[in-house]
Parts: structure tokens; C-alpha cells; sequence
């Protein structure tokens, strides 16, 4: 390794490259998650008792998680939801990414680049805010609603997690745009019209010719989107309610309100265990590793 | 003939569609932002106002969230752009067994929610005896940034003809001048789009920066706490403000580019 750079950048440069490597994947990326789960397994004390008897490794901060049913309930509505979102923001961008791919000509492919970027650079928090405004109970949907008489009496749209739902598709459409389109672009039209003039027909040219190619890109845009939408915490909380509750707000009131973050590490690391599993299950399914992420 | 007429119309509706979707949310904000009324909303429309302007002017707690957004910011990119470097540099160059596992971990804080990266670091250099603030909230965010760099510096790298390098070497050039005079401005495309990328990034971040800020409030964090408690549509006028930025920064950029394209094409 060290002679491959060496032969290349020579010895100083060398060193500057791994050291910043290092310092990287080393003291940023590694032992802080490897702390976080060493913390997840003893109890919470106060300083005097770190070291004593009490200081010990055990299993009760994950059976807290487990035998309470509110908690419980909460991390698998979350699963459910994540889930929901990443299905509804595959079907909203496919199409969308599809025409990108293979109908556009470049001048168009420029231009709606250029329309989905702006929204995707304004943050998340304006996004969702924006959002805000519009299901509020006085907003304009309720006005317009009432307006068109569809419904005697405004909507709470931010009770349940409706809102929610929608923000979140809204928030993400990009992250699943994009690895769609790279993937569609690359499948040669020829084929289509090849299956077209076989006689197949518009479902069958998706199901077994666009989608088995774009593959790769329907499994990174859905492991982006359920890990932006599992680990969010600005749509639930500004979209959400009390009695919507997202996982992450859960973590967060451990740290910064329960003031025990044992305990908030350990629901952490659960919440990194399932978007893990997500990302292994989805790379089975799809039969694809690791490499063809992120391109 | 026929169907093929059908969907070509439908998904030209499905696309207008898609952008009413996209764009509606954005333009009610904005024009909420003119609206007298001390909810922002668009109706009932009370009055036409520029007031709004005024009094995010005088919210001297938005100045310094602006503020320390641009000093994280800076912050991020001066870590995350050298670090995204050499990361790029290090897997265009290193071949073997472990080439794979050293692309996953780069890979992996992408990966891992933004809300795990600020639990991890805020109990990791708590340990170190460092607590939230501005500082923490760079680290945080240089943890996940570095990748993107390294990725947009590894998409340019993997197009690079190394002959060029061993044209230099065989001329009597060091490795030094080389770096310096034949990688490195064949990089500084990609390293300028990173680090406006990183900068941005770090700009929006919100999931990450809650965990790591300890008393500090960036710009993301100011407009979610108003958005919660006392929300008026001064937060839409600075919402309104950040499109307006974005959209020109967005247009020059692709403007840039594509002046850029024209020159390359004509050269060739």
C-alpha cells in the first residue's frame, strides 16, 4: 500500500495522504460509532460510580426498548412508515426519471435537471416548512377544499402521520431520482423498441426490460431514501404530532431531555442495526454489493 | 400508434404534474411572505406588506445564526476537502485485498443516518473532554461531507490518463511538481464543485448539527426552533431570501458549466 502511494506521490505527500485518511476512518468514522455501542451496554451513572461495582456491561438498556410498549410500537411504525415512503418516492419518481432517460432530448434534460435541483438545494427544514403551511388548518389545501366543497369543515392534516408521509416523499424525491436516471440512461433504447416491435406491451417492456436494467439505481435511491426518512428528524417534528411520534424524536428526548444517554445509545444503535439490515436485504433481493452504491 | 400517442401525452401530464408538486409548496411560502397577517398563510389575504423583511433584519439571534452557519461551513470545508482528496487519491492509486473494505468505510457514513453521526461524535469527544458547540458540529459534519468529496474527487480521478504523470516523470519532473502541476490542476474542477457541494451541504445540515451544536444555533436550527415556537412570516421572508440565492447560485453555476462545456467542445 504504502509503496504503491510512495511510487506515486512521493514520501511527504504520502504521508499527508494517510494521515488525513486515517484521521478520517479512524477518529471520525470508526471509534466514535464503536464508543456509542460500548455506551449502549452499561448502565447510566453518575461520575463518583464509573469504575465501581455498578460499572458493568449488560443488556438492560435494549430491554428497556423492548418492554415498553409505547417505544416498541413507535420503532416499528417507523420501520413501516420508512418503508411506505421509499415505496410512494419509487412510484413518484420512476416515471419522472424514465422520461429523463430515455425520451428527453438534451435541451429538456437540462432544464428539468436544473427544476429538480433548486427545490433539492433549498434545505430540508424549508421544504418541510413549506409543507407546514400548506396542511396547517387555516392553510390554503383546507381553503381550497372548502372552497371547492369537498368537505364541510377544515381537516387536521397534522395529526396523524399523513403529513408526515407527505413530507417526506416530498423532502426525498431527489435521492431517488437521480440513481434512477444514471441507471435508465445507460439501458440502450434499441431494446425497448426491439420488445415494442415484438408486440410487448408497456408493462411488460418496464417489467422485464427498464426495470431489470436500472437495478442498480432503484436499490441505491431506495437505501438513500428509507435511511433519510428512518433517521429523520426534522419532518417528524415539524410535521408531526405528539401523538405521531418518529423513533428519532425518542432518541433525542433520551439525550437532551431523560438526560440518559446510555439508554439513547443503545435506541441509537438499534435504529443503525435496522438501516443496516435494510441496506443488506435490499442489496439480496436486488443482488448487487456494496460497489454499486454511489455511483 | 395510438397508445404510443397516449403515453407520450400522459406522462408529459404526469411531468406537470410532478412539478406543481415540486414547485407549490415553495411558491406559497414565498408569497405568504407578503401577507399582514401574523400567521403566514395566503388566505385570507389581509395586506400587502414588505414588513416581514424588516423585522427578520432586526432578529439580531438570525445574525448570529447566520454567522455560525458560515463558520461551520468553512470550517467543514476545509477539513472535508482535503480529507475527500486524499481519500479519492487513495483508492485510485492502491491496489489489493483491502481495497474494497477501505471503499466501504469511506462509503459507510453516507449510509448511516445523520442522527447517529452526531450520537456517535457527541459521545466520543465527550470522553476527550470536548462538549457541543461550533467545533463539534464541524467534526460531525466533515465525518459524512469527506465522502461526497471523495466520490466527486474519484469519478474525475478514475477518468485521468496516468501517462500523463509518467510523460512528467520521464522529463525530470519531482513527485512534488507533479502533484503540484499536473494532478492537481486536473483536479480543481471536481475540487471546486466539492467544496461548494460541502459548503452547502454543511449549510443545510439539521439531523446531524441537533445533536453536536451544544448551546450554538446555526441557521437550520434557528428556522425549525421558529418554525415551533413564535413562527411569523419573518421565517418565510428568509425562506424566501435562501430560494432567491439558491436559484441564482444555481443558474451561474449551470451557466458556468455549460460556457465551460462550449469551450471544451469548440477546442476539440
Amino acid at each position: 500500500m504504502i509503496k504503491q502511494l510512495t511510487a506515486r506521490f512521493g514520501r511527504p505527500m504520502t504521508l499527508v495522504v494517510l494521515l488525513l485518511l486515517w484521521f478520517w476512518l479512524i477518529v471520525l468514522v470508526l471509534l466514535p460509532q464503536l464508543i456509542m455501542i460500548d455506551y449502549s451496554f452499561k448502565p447510566n451513572l453518575i461520575p463518583s460510580q464509573l469504575g465501581g461495582p455498578e460499572d458493568v456491561y449488560t443488556l438492560g438498556n435494549y430491554q428497556t426498548l423492548i418492554g415498553n410498549d409505547i417505544h416498541r410500537t413507535i420503532f416499528f411504525k417507523t420501520i413501516w412508515s420508512s418503508i411506505l415512503v421509499t415505496v410512494l418516492t419509487l412510484l413518484v419518481s420512476y416515471p419522472v426519471a424514465y422520461f429523463l432517460a430515455q425520451l428527453a432530448t438534451a435541451k429538456q434534460v437540462m432544464l428539468i435537471a436544473l427544476l429538480l435541483v433548486i427545490p433539492y438545494w433549498i434545505n430540508e427544514i424549508l421544504r418541510t416548512f413549506s409543507w407546514y403551511l400548506i396542511l396547517s388548518f387555516q392553510g390554503p389545501l383546507n381553503a381550497l377544499l372548502l372552497g371547492l366543497g369537498f368537505i364541510d369543515r377544515p381537516v387536521r392534516f397534522l395529526t396523524g402521520d399523513g403529513g408526515v408521509l407527505i413530507g417526506m416523499v416530498y423532502a426525498y424525491i431527489l435521492f431517488m431520482v437521480f440513481p434512477l436516471y444514471n441507471a435508465i440512461e445507460s439501458l440502450d433504447n434499441n431494446q425497448v423498441r426491439a420488445a415494442r416491435n415484438l408486440g410487448a406491451g408497456l408493462i411488460r417492456i418496464h417489467w422485464r426490460i427498464v426495470i431489470p436494467h436500472a437495478k442498480p439505481g432503484i436499490a441505491t435511491g431506495c437505501i438513500m431514501v428509507f435511511m433519510l426518512a428512518a433517521g429523520s428528524y426534522a419532518v417528524p417534528a415539524l410535521l408531526g404530532s405528539p401523538g405521531s411520534r418518529w423513533f428519532t424524536q425518542i432518541i433525542y428526548n433520551w439525550f437532551f431531555e431523560g438526560g440518559d444517554w446510555n439508554m439513547g445509545a443503545a435506541y441509537a444503535f438499534v435504529l443503525l442495526i435496522l438501516c443496516i439490515g435494510f441496506i443488506a436485504a435490499v442489496m439480496k433481493v436486488f443482488r448487487i454489493g456494496l460497489g454499486d452504491i454511489g455511483k | 400508434m395510438t397508445s404510443q400517442r397516449l403515453m407520450y401525452w400522459s406522462i408529459r401530464f404526469y411531468l406537470v404534474v410532478f412539478f406543481i408538486y415540486l414547485f407549490t409548496p415553495l411558491v406559497i411560502m414565498s408569497v405568504a411572505t407578503f401577507n399582514d397577517s401574523r400567521f403566514p398563510t395566503i388566505w385570507p389575504w389581509r395586506e400587502t406588506t414588505w414588513r416581514w423583511f424588516g423585522e427578520l433584519a432586526n432578529d439580531t439571534a438570525m445574525w448570529e445564526a447566520l454567522l455560525n452557519s458560515f463558520i461551520v461551513g468553512l470550517g467543514v470545508l476545509a477539513l472535508a476537502v482535503p480529507i475527500g482528496v486524499s481519500a479519492g487519491l487513495f483508492l485510485s492509486t492502491y491496489e489489493g485485498k483491502g481495497k474494497n473494505f477501505y471503499y466501504s468505510l469511506m462509503l459507510s457514513p453516507l449510509l448511516t443516518p445523520g442522527v447517529i453521526i452526531g450520537i456517535s461524535t457527541l459521545i466520543f469527544w465527550r470522553n476527550l473532554g470536548v462538549s457541543g458547540g461550533i467545533g463539534l458540529t464541524v467534526i460531525a459534519q466533515t465525518t459524512f461531507i469527506s465522502a461526497y468529496v471523495m466520490l466527486m474527487v474519484l469519478a474525475r480521478l478514475q477518468r485521468f490518463d496516468r501517462t500523463l504523470e509518467r510523460a512528467a516523470y520521464s522529463l525530470g519532473a519531482t513527485h512534488s511538481q507533479v502533484v503540484r502541476r499536473v494532478l492537481l490542476p486536473y483536479l480543481k474542477p471536481a475540487i471546486m464543485t466539492a467544496a461548494v457541494i460541502a459548503f452547502l451541504q454543511s449549510f443545510e445540515n439539521y439531523n446531524t448539527t441537533l445533536f453536536v451544536r451544544g448551546f450554538d444555533t446555526t441557521l437550520t436550527v434557528y428556522i425549525a426552533t421558529k418554525v415551533r415556537t413564535g413562527l411569523t412570516p419573518a421565517v418565510n421572508a428568509l425562506g424566501l431570501i435562501m430560494i432567491l440565492v439558491t436559484v441564482v447560485l444555481a443558474v451561474a453555476y449551470e451557466v458556468l458549466r455549460r460556457r465551460e462545456q462550449n469551450r471544451k467542445d469548440t477546442a476539440v
